[in-house]
């Protein structure tokens, strides 16, 4: 085998397991907008808070201590603990549960059947006033998620697969955390469609995401679902905002990783969990693959846009996406 | 009169229990409009009850107040000798009142089987975790709400469609599997808002020999609405019949057929 051809595959797996990262931010707005119509903005923006709130908790950071020392002439930042990553991030799921039932309380109860573009606006909203509340409570500065994710790459795979393509071949380089993350992700969505699948919450859930009015007859509590599906996408950004903190370091920046998830998400489908599965694995992958054979003759850099033609394409073409449902209208 | 009486035996020879809901001076508005004008009337244990009137006639608004759908604005519901807060549909359901409406309310996306399920879901007890793990108790209870289902799927003759996406089953059908969903709940008093609008001949007399072999062998209470007033006639034990949002006659299917008021409406009378 040829090095060159060797190369190739090392890219389709390390793009493979980009996909990875990225379909684990498209869950979390499937998961909303196929209960509630409801397109996310604020996904990513919950990752980083979800991560953000982690390292805090971690750190025994006090929250909002800016705010607290500047009210009150204070010097407090550290209640001078720390909390094992295990505890603190079973904090960090009740801070997104809370976060879950405030916002359907304060928002989306009082938003039930309005416009889509509405309840996107307030998304919108939300998103800002999420990474407002972030940055007050955890300050603004660059943090590193250390919750005992290997890094790096592995050595064993590139010493299984040293000498593969004769001697100017050193083997695959597969990053540690890429691997630990497709786990997760695999484990992740396992147990969602199991839970949607067999338990009563979520056939419960099934039913308020096809027929509101049958579910109600049926003695399903909307509010209580709604509430609940929030809570899921809070989980599911928890792990999206662990796997890509420890990855590039817990920053803003990391809410903008919800920008790559539409891509994703136009590909697979909004409708569909494992729609945004393969869509970002054909995103991650395809990107690489792209960047790698075309990149060269064109200058490089297509990561940056090639997700978002790809999409473009398939909105012309297939806009119900991969594995969406497809939008038929009666008459 | 039976009024009078807590308890009867009707011609044929089921027992007719007292009274389970009690409607008492139901008004409803939408806005300046009356949907329902100060009407009152029972529904007694174990009895087929219909409420029929011409279209507009506020029927299915009647229907809707006692599902809890509509929240009227004077009047009282009162369900088996205790006067009911008001409440939201989904607690009016596991208070054990199913329903099925007027233009089906299934969900499209399931199979015939899901859907059915769904009507199970008040009678499931275990918690998230226990169902997540396939635990002891949960599995029990599946294996028992299965076979809850699986009684009805052969009581209505559905065997051959259990699994079959309900968007693409015919009307009738779709009726059908509503009914089991509602049937699914063991519901002590089941709502059916036109079981048999849009049905053929043969369909109407399947649905109204399932209305019936279900009083008949559970025992449910049934209300419905229905315009087919040959039906009507033929299975009710009692009919209240609304005009404009009012009730214009109450009584046995004999008393109402002979009511002045009920012939004027339905055939249209000169008013001077």
């Amino acid at each position: 085998m040829s090095a060159d051809f060797l190369y190739g595959i090392e890219v389709v797996i390390n793009g493979l397991m980009a996909g990875v990262m990225y379909a684990l931010v498209a869950l979390g707005f499937v998961l909303i907008f196929k209960a509630s119509g409801i397109f996310n903005y604020a996904q990513g923006v919950m990752a980083l808070f979800a991560a953000l709130t982690l390292v805090g908790v971690m750190e025994g950071q006090v929250p909002f201590s800016h705010l607290i020392n500047a009210v009150f002439g204070t010097e407090i930042h550290h209640f001078g603990w720390t909390v094992p990553a295990f505890a603190a991030i079973l904090v960090t799921l009740g801070v997104m549960i809370f976060f879950a039932w405030a916002v359907h309380t304060f928002v989306f109860r009082h938003l039930v059947g309005q416009e889509p573009i509405i309840l996107f606006m307030a998304t919108i909203g939300l998103a800002y006033f999420l990474e407002g509340v972030g940055d007050l409570m955890w300050g603004s500065d660059i943090k590193t998620l250390a919750v005992g994710l290997p890094q790096g790459g592995s050595l064993f795979v590139e010493d299984l697969t040293a000498g593969l393509g004769g001697d100017d071949f050193y083997g695959f380089f597969i990053d540690k955390l890429d691997m630990v993350a497709t786990l997760v992700a695999i484990v992740l969505v396992a147990a969602l469609i199991g839970f949607a699948q067999y338990t009563k919450q979520g056939r419960a859930m099934r039913a308020v995401a096809d027929d509101h009015q049958a579910a109600l007859s049926v003695g399903i509590s909307l509010n209580y679902i709604w509430v609940l599906v929030w809570s899921l996408a809070g989980l599911v950004a928890l792990v999206a905002g662990v796997m890509w903190g420890a990855k590039s370091g817990v920053q803003f920046s990391l809410s903008l990783i919800a920008l790559k998830a539409l891509p994703v998400l136009m590909l697979g489908g909004f409708t569909s969990i494992p729609g945004a599965i393969v869509g970002g694995l054909i995103i991650g992958v395809g990107e690489k693959l792209f960047e790698y054979m075309i990149g060269p003759m064109i200058g490089g850099a297509t990561e940056n846009w090639f997700a978002y033609v790809l999409a473009l394409i398939f909105l012309v073409f297939r806009p119900q996406g991969l594995f969406g449902e497809k939008i038929i209208e009666r008459v | 009169m039976k009024d009078t009486v807590d308890s009867y035996v009707t011609e044929d020879g089921r027992t007719i229990g007292g009274v389970m809901m009690d409607m008492r001076g139901i008004t409803l508005r939408f806005g300046g409009v009356e949907a329902i004008k100060d009407i009152s009337f029972d529904i007694r244990e174990g009895e087929i009850r219909a409420i029929i009137g011409p279209n507009g006639a506020g029927k299915s608004s009647m229907l809707n107040v006692i599902s809890g759908f509509y929240h009227p604005q004077e009047g009282e519901v009162w369900f088996r000798g205790e006067k009911r807060p008001p409440m939201k549909p989904y607690q009016v359901a596991r208070q054990g009142i199913a329903r099925t409406f007027q233009n089906i309310a299934l969900f499209e996306g399931m199979s015939v089987l899901d859907n059915i399920m769904t009507g199970r879901l008040t009678h499931m007890k275990s918690g998230m975790l226990a169902q997540a793990l396939w635990m002891g108790k949960a599995e029990r209870e599946e294996t028992e709400n299965r076979e809850a289902v699986e009684r009805i799927i052969d009581f209505l003759e559905i065997q051959a469609i259990r699994k079959t996406p309900v968007s693409r089953l015919p009307y009738g059908l779709k009726k059908r599997v509503e009914l089991a969903r509602a049937l699914a709940a063991e519901p002590k008093l089941l709502l059916l808002d036109e079981p048999m609008a849009g049905m053929n001949v043969e369909e109407k007399e399947d649905m109204s020999r399932y209305i019936l072999d279900v009083n008949d062998e559970f025992g449910t209470t049934v209300a419905l609405i229905e315009h087919d007033m040959g039906v009507v006639m033929d299975i009710s034990d009692r009919v209240v019949v609304m005009d404009y949002g009012r009730k214009i006659g109450d009584g046995t299917p004999s008393e109402v057929r002979n009511n002045q008021d009920v012939i004027d409406a339905y055939l249209g009378v000169a008013h001077d």
